[in-house]
């Protein structure tokens, strides 16, 4: 294990892992000072004969120090976070006229339904395949997240993208690839007993690649 | 239990008044500090079971390909030709979490604590309501008994996780467990009741009965802890009874609160629970800060630094406990513009939790530092708690949490917050206040032999599963060999189960000592601490009543070091300084 955040594959990952590392730095030197002060008052003022504890109960100034700098720290991470938050999950950060799929998950598999060659989802052309799920690379695309059964998670690591698809609702989100390859769906909500494998296909092409596969998939129906 | 016969004059006064039977005195016995020990074994008991739920199934996650050592002797439902089923690790997942968080922390924290320390501390005779507060003990045999038997039933143990997410925890033609849920539900409701009565006999004690003197701002921190943590408990409980009562109705009587099918909504049941769930995380952790805050004052011999600043900072945590639930739902599929203002709340509940870090180092910063296992565990609580509350600010972060969400990284907090904060300050309180207890001390040198190996195996287990969540481990799988991205963390898992095992098995080197010292301990004095609060102004065990004579209050709980008391580092609340140093008086 090398602690680092596995390979980033997504417009959106580039500003979450951005945020994580920043966190991670904060909170990093949070944890040294404090760590290291308790290691420090351990041994500094370890029980000693003769000496004498400092009776004081307390100090205002300290008080209002250790209130004011984390809540300032606090409020400038949480500001930042809600801008970045707007940006990926905000009503009108939906990209318009994108490619969509609707993902529609059930024990314990993925079925796409795909646009197909009119581009357009919701007509006679769409086609379904179970448990792969292609798109293309360097553009943004829409996921329609629905469930049949139970709560499952839609989590594809390397895009950076979780989010629960729940019966009786139709959750739409987006990404955007900045490579191809081929990853895996992982179903991140304990749904049953075959959660543990309740994965999938996820290949990225480039959109010529993504095209060709498309339209094959629609002969073969 | 033969140590527990109270010595002192008060207790054979009161003997000769009311003869008791073993049974009234031992089993159905009204004296809470009786009641507080019937909890104590029930709730160690339990953090024995959970503990071992854990074990099994890191063995899973370390060898997903391997036997279950022993799992012959396991039912076929369990494991099947050696091979522990997906069915049963998923009952593993739902019960250790379900069975530590309502069967083995908080009745700990709560039912053994408040209970016996809220009387003694406040120079009371008993609680307010003796009667209910058996009930609220008795209430929990059958929740226990219910708990362990599900595993049994056909179905096995709920398997929906500890959250109970609807619809999975509904329907058992989707999860395959119908009786092994009811059970849990019913056991669920009967905990919640108990809670619901040991709040109002906690909130009604302090309120009414506190000795003459003792003003709220003379109360101990413990005690202002358990105080606001019973009111948590009697606003929050009855949501989770209320919920927990609806989704037995769905999945037994056909109603459809939860299911779409029927107009229901799965997210009203991750409302409703975490709108319980969250508050009880503070449930969880404000006692844990109390018994610190008591035994970091009492080793560094100094009065606890910033008291005002420590009971403000509890109050806030409280009401701001109440309005963070939506950050366990970022990726639910709630309205995302509802993501802002929960990170904002949740990122300000921070603050409170960083001031009592701080004052924390501040009651050590210049103290006369007394490391027993007690404050070793305390000042334990303090570094683990620190990395809990810091992993916390990633998963406030609502961006982040969409990668570190459902993963080991949310696995690693928890634990850091409830073990290395929550068990280790149980540790300590029941080094701290066994001797009360029971009359005898525990052994320090095991005490001590126990912290370091707790210490150690706990971070070997628990900080590398940050390590695992980044890499994307998600939570709650059976198996991860499937997939790519987990292929490079599974000598990781491995030392993590080996680590885990070396943490179970120090578990039992303090059962040893307790049970050990219960017996054989060195006798212990009213006051081995040289402590200043009220519960150790009169005899270890107290006697039935606690008091020879009720106490007077003269100043706040820890007043250690006092520049006009002489010969002695501490000045019990009971004492004032002008009767114990009159040449040093003024005050």
């Amino acid at each position: 294990m090398d602690w680092s955040l596995p390979l980033n594959l997504s417009t959106q990952g580039v500003v979450i892992d951005r945020l994580f590392w920043i966190i991670a730095v904060l909170t990093g030197v949070a944890f040294i000072l404090v760590e290291a002060g308790i290691i420090w008052f351990s041994i500094k003022y370890r029980r000693r004969d003769g000496q004498k504890a400092h009776y004081t109960h307390g100090s205002k100034k300290a008080e209002i120090i250790w209130t004011a700098v984390p809540a300032v720290i606090l409020a400038v991470l949480g500001i930042y976070s809600g801008g970045v938050w707007a940006d990926i999950r905000g009503a009108s950060a939906l990209p318009q006229d994108a490619l969509t799929f609707n993902v529609v998950a059930k024990q314990f598999e993925w079925n796409i339904t795909y646009p197909g060659s009119d581009g357009r989802i919701d007509t006679a052309d769409d086609f379904v395949v179970r448990n792969q799920f292609h798109f293309p690379a360097n553009e943004p695309v829409i996921v329609r997240l629905e469930s049949e059964d139970v709560i499952h998670s839609f989590f594809v690591p390397e895009l950076r993208v979780k989010q629960d698809a729940v019966p009786g609702m139709t959750i739409p989100i987006w990404f955007e690839a900045t490579g191809t390859g081929e990853y895996q769906i992982a179903c991140a909500e304990l749904c049953g007993l075959g959660h543990y494998s309740m994965d999938a296909q996820v290949v990225i092409h480039d959109r010529a690649d993504f095209d060709a596969w498309s339209a094959g998939q629609a002969a073969g129906n | 239990m033969a140590t527990i016969v109270a010595e002192g004059t008060g207790q054979a006064i009161l003997e000769e008044h009311h003869p008791q039977t073993f049974l009234r005195k031992y089993m159905f016995s009204t004296d809470h500090k009786i009641i507080a020990i019937q909890f104590l074994i029930y709730t160690l008991f339990f953090l024995m079971i959970g503990g071992f739920l854990a074990i099994m199934m890191r063995y899973q996650i370390a060898w997903p390909d391997q036997t279950l050592p022993g799992g012959g002797i396991l039912p076929e439902s369990m494991v099947a030709s050696g091979y522990m089923l997906p069915e049963f690790y998923n009952s593993l997942v739902t019960m250790h979490g379900s069975i530590m968080v309502f069967l083995a922390i908080m009745p700990m924290l709560v039912g053994v604590y408040a209970n016996y320390l809220i009387p003694l501390q406040i120079g009371a005779d008993d609680m307010a309501f003796p009667r209910l507060n058996m009930m609220s003990f008795w209430l929990m045999v059958p929740a226990g008994l219910l708990t362990l038997a599900s595993f049994f039933v056909v179905g096995g143990a709920a398997s929906s996780g500890w959250t109970l997410y609807a619809p999975l925890s509904a329907r058992p033609d989707l999860s395959g467990v119908e009786l092994g849920q009811i059970y849990w539900l019913l056991a669920l409701v009967l905990i919640g009741l108990s809670s619901i009565l040991g709040s109002v006999n906690y909130i009604t004690t302090v309120i009414n009965m506190r000795a003459p003197g003792m003003t709220w701002f003379r109360m101990p921190l413990t005690v202002w802890a358990l105080f606001i943590t019973a009111i948590l408990g009697l606003l929050a409980m009855p949501v989770l009874s209320a919920a927990g009562i609806m989704l037995l109705f769905d999945q037994t009587i056909g109603t459809t609160f939860f299911l779409p099918e029927g107009g229901g909504q799965p997210l009203l049941w991750q409302h409703l629970f975490w709108f319980f769930g969250h508050p009880e995380v503070y449930i969880l952790i404000l006692p844990a800060m109390g018994f610190t805050s008591e035994i970091i004052a009492a080793g560094s011999r100094k009065p606890v630094f910033g008291y005002h600043a420590m009971v403000w900072a509890i109050i806030s945590i409280a009401f701001l406990g109440f309005v963070v639930w939506g950050h366990h739902m970022f990726q639910s599929g709630m309205n995302p513009m509802l993501g802002l203002s929960f990170t904002i709340s949740t990122l300000l509940i921070a603050v409170p939790s960083a001031i009592k870090t701080f004052n924390w180092m501040g009651t050590m910063w210049r103290g006369n530092l007394h490391f027993h296992t007690a404050m070793l565990f305390a000042v334990g609580f303090v570094a683990m708690f620190a990395i809990g509350g810091l992993s916390g600010i990633f998963m406030a972060s609502t961006p982040v949490d969409i990668y570190i969400h459902d993963t080991y990284f949310i696995v690693a907090h928890i634990h850091y917050v409830l073990f290395g904060g929550s068990l280790f300050a149980l540790f300590g309180a029941i080094y701290y206040w066994f001797p009360k207890m029971f009359g005898r001390m525990m052994n320090e040198k095991l005490g001590k032999v126990h912290f370091w190996l707790t210490l150690i195996f706990f971070n070997l287990v628990f900080f590398p599963m940050h390590g695992v969540g980044m890499a994307g481990m998600m939570r709650r799988i059976y198996d991860s060999s499937g997939y790519a991205h987990l292929q490079g963390i599974q000598d990781t898992n491995a030392l993590i189960t080996f680590a885990a095992l070396g943490l179970y098995a120090s578990g039992f080197l303090f059962a040893f000592n307790f049970f050990w010292s219960m017996k054989k301990g060195k006798k212990a004095e009213a006051n081995p601490w040289n402590a200043t609060t009220l519960e150790w102004q009169t005899p270890s065990p107290p006697m039935h009543g606690n008091w020879a004579e009720t106490p007077v209050v003269y100043h706040g709980p820890h007043e250690f070091s006092h520049p006009d008391v002489e010969d002695k580092d501490w000045l019990a609340q009971n004492e004032r300084p002008d009767v114990v140093s009159p040449a040093g008086g003024g005050h």
